[in-house]
């Protein structure tokens, strides 16, 4: 006999015997749907999916032509970092994607706030915007080859349009989005027109602004990857582009896993950023 | 310095929404106006300070502000209306910052105001930390410290729950006792009304139009002693309300 239908049973003879309604706790119903923290499981989830592949290419399981081991991929960076090649690919590539987000994204603020703040900007632009902003930025890449030559002003071309109209959108929405109240709260203390702007606005779409930029920075590395894929010597893209022509599987795991190494590291950096400007909110 | 409210009326869109409003807010009185939901108070209140232009009518203020006053007309927002970005030392400093006040002033002024408020410890606190009664003191020390002629308070009450509120009046009634400042204290709620106010206006439904004014005589220090003769004051006003805002009421569920 179970201890439940034991203890139901003792319960009802002692009601029973007392002549009293049975007495019992009210069951907990409240439990699950909610996250816990589990921080080793997420390492180890990792690990064990490197060890599988890495156990599935040594016993033959996975085909060596289709898929390199992490071992060789990991030899294939480290033949990377011996040759010096590294930094000439790492160096190229980091430079077109911050050259092209950071003006991308400062141009994109300015435009954003103009469009935020005066009406007439607004119906001067929001068509145009609306209209170049679903274009994929990689289609323009000839025109920008012509426009700015084959070198390194196309490539930063193509991720500075590409990050500049998400910003554009997220900065004008975060400006349409700041309390009411706060700016009426400015003006009814005759706060300077600049000083509501720079006080009471930008401040208010900051949050609006950082969360453009998450979306802004992984748009700039898959058009960093595509337009080095079309037209350039060195820089990530181009040694995965080279890598899968001639069929070194390793050497394009080592690059795919550099650049997610990169995308891991801008979001780590606008978390910080994040933590750092926006700390009063809850 | 006076303000005199002259014959203002105002139109949203097809709706009527303010009709003949008059009336004189004097120096050191505190002026409360109470109506059904709906009947324009707030939209008086945005007028009298010049947040909005009213279609007809006009406010006009007799005499000249207090010397030093950076900004005689000031507003309390029901929603406190703090920067959440800014400490409690911060919230105060931005509306002294456009003046040209050298910084050490400035921070005389800001401890001045927070002292007096009873939140001298709390100047580095962000708003979040805070509770709704400290974040409407908040924003009485940002109006106190621009030395306002006359204070527009638009139900700066109405968001606390109601202990805070019984102790929030007190500190407001303790804070004229010292200051003497001039107000307009917009609310719903007819207990502060006959608290703070030396006369209490009263609105109708919509268009709103004064019904009546009641002058209360008893000095706003003795008002929590005297409550019979305040309960007396309040029950003469519900009773000119009541008929308004249960026409009110029903006006709003037959529209919707």
């Amino acid at each position: 006999m179970s201890h439940d239908a034991l203890a139901k049973e003792t319960a009802v003879a002692a009601a029973a015997k007392r002549q009293e309604p049975a007495t019992r706790p009210v069951p907990f119903r409240g439990g699950g749907f909610r996250h816990r923290p589990h921080g080793a499981v997420s390492l180890l989830a990792f690990l064990a999916v490197i060890a599988f592949w890495e156990i599935g290419c040594r016993t033959g399981i996975i085909n060596s032509i289709a898929l390199a081991s992490p071992s060789q991929a990991f030899g294939a960076i480290m033949d990377l970092v011996h040759t010096g090649m590294l930094w000439k690919h790492l160096g190229l590539s980091l430079y077109r994607l911050i050259a092209g987000w950071t003006l991308g994204t400062l141009l994109g603020i300015g435009v954003g706030v103009m469009i935020g703040l005066f009406s007439l900007v607004r119906a001067g632009l929001m068509p145009l915007v609306s209209a170049l902003f679903p274009i994929p930025k990689i289609a323009l890449l000839p025109l920008f080859i012509v426009w700015f030559g084959i070198g390194e002003g196309s490539k930063v071309a193509t991720i500075l349009f590409g990050t500049f109209f998400p910003t554009v959108i997220a900065t004008y929405s975060g400006i349409d989005n700041v309390d009411r109240n706060l700016i009426r709260m400015g003006q009814s203390f005759g706060l300077a027109w600049l000083s509501i702007v720079r006080k009471i606005i930008i401040p208010g779409a900051l949050p609006a602004i950082l969360s453009g930029f998450r979306i802004s920075a992984s748009i700039a590395i898959v058009l960093l990857v595509a337009a080095e894929m079309i037209g350039a010597q060195y820089g990530i893209g181009a040694y995965i582009l080279t890598a899968g022509a001639l069929f070194a599987i390793d050497k394009l795991i080592a690059g795919v896993a550099i650049l997610s190494v990169i995308g891991l590291v801008i979001a780590w950096l606008i978390g910080r950023a994040e933590k750092h400007f926006l700390d009063w909110r809850t | 310095m006076e303000l005199i409210v002259d014959n203002i009326g105002h139109d949203y869109a097809e709706t009527e929404v303010l009709r003949d409003i008059s009336f004189t807010v004097k120096r050191g009185e505190i002026v409360s106006i109470i109506g059904p939901s709906g009947c324009g108070k707030s939209t008086l209140l945005r007028f009298i300070g010049g947040l909005e232009r009213p279609d007809s009518g006009r406010v006009l203020a007799v005499g000249d502000p207090p010397a030093g006053s950076l900004n005689p007309l000031t507003y309390i927002f029901q929603d406190f209306a703090l920067l959440p970005w800014r400490t409690v030392e911060g919230n105060v400093s931005l509306v002294l910052e456009d003046h040209g006040i050298g910084a050490s002033e400035a921070r005389a002024i800001i401890a001045d105001v927070l002292r007096r408020t009873k939140l001298a410890d709390f100047g580095k606190a962000l708003p979040r930390q805070l509770s709704g009664g400290m974040k409407q003191r908040v924003a009485i020390a940002r109006a106190l410290s621009v030395r306002p002629a006359v204070m527009l308070m638009d139900e700066p009450l109405s968001a606390l729950d109601g202990q805070t509120r019984e102790l929030l009046m007190d500190d407001l009634i303790e804070l004229w006792m010292r200051e003497r400042f001039s107000a307009c204290y917009v609310t719903h709620n007819l207990a502060e009304a006959v608290r703070l106010g030396h006369k209490v206006i009263v609105l109708s439904r919509r268009p709103g139009r004064i019904r009546e004014t009641v002058e209360i005589d008893i000095p706003l220090n003795e008002r929590a002693e005297r409550i019979v003769e305040l309960d007396r004051v309040q029950h003469q006003i519900w009773s000119i309300v009541r008929e308004e805002a249960r026409q009110a009421d029903m006006e709003l569920t037959r529209v919707a």
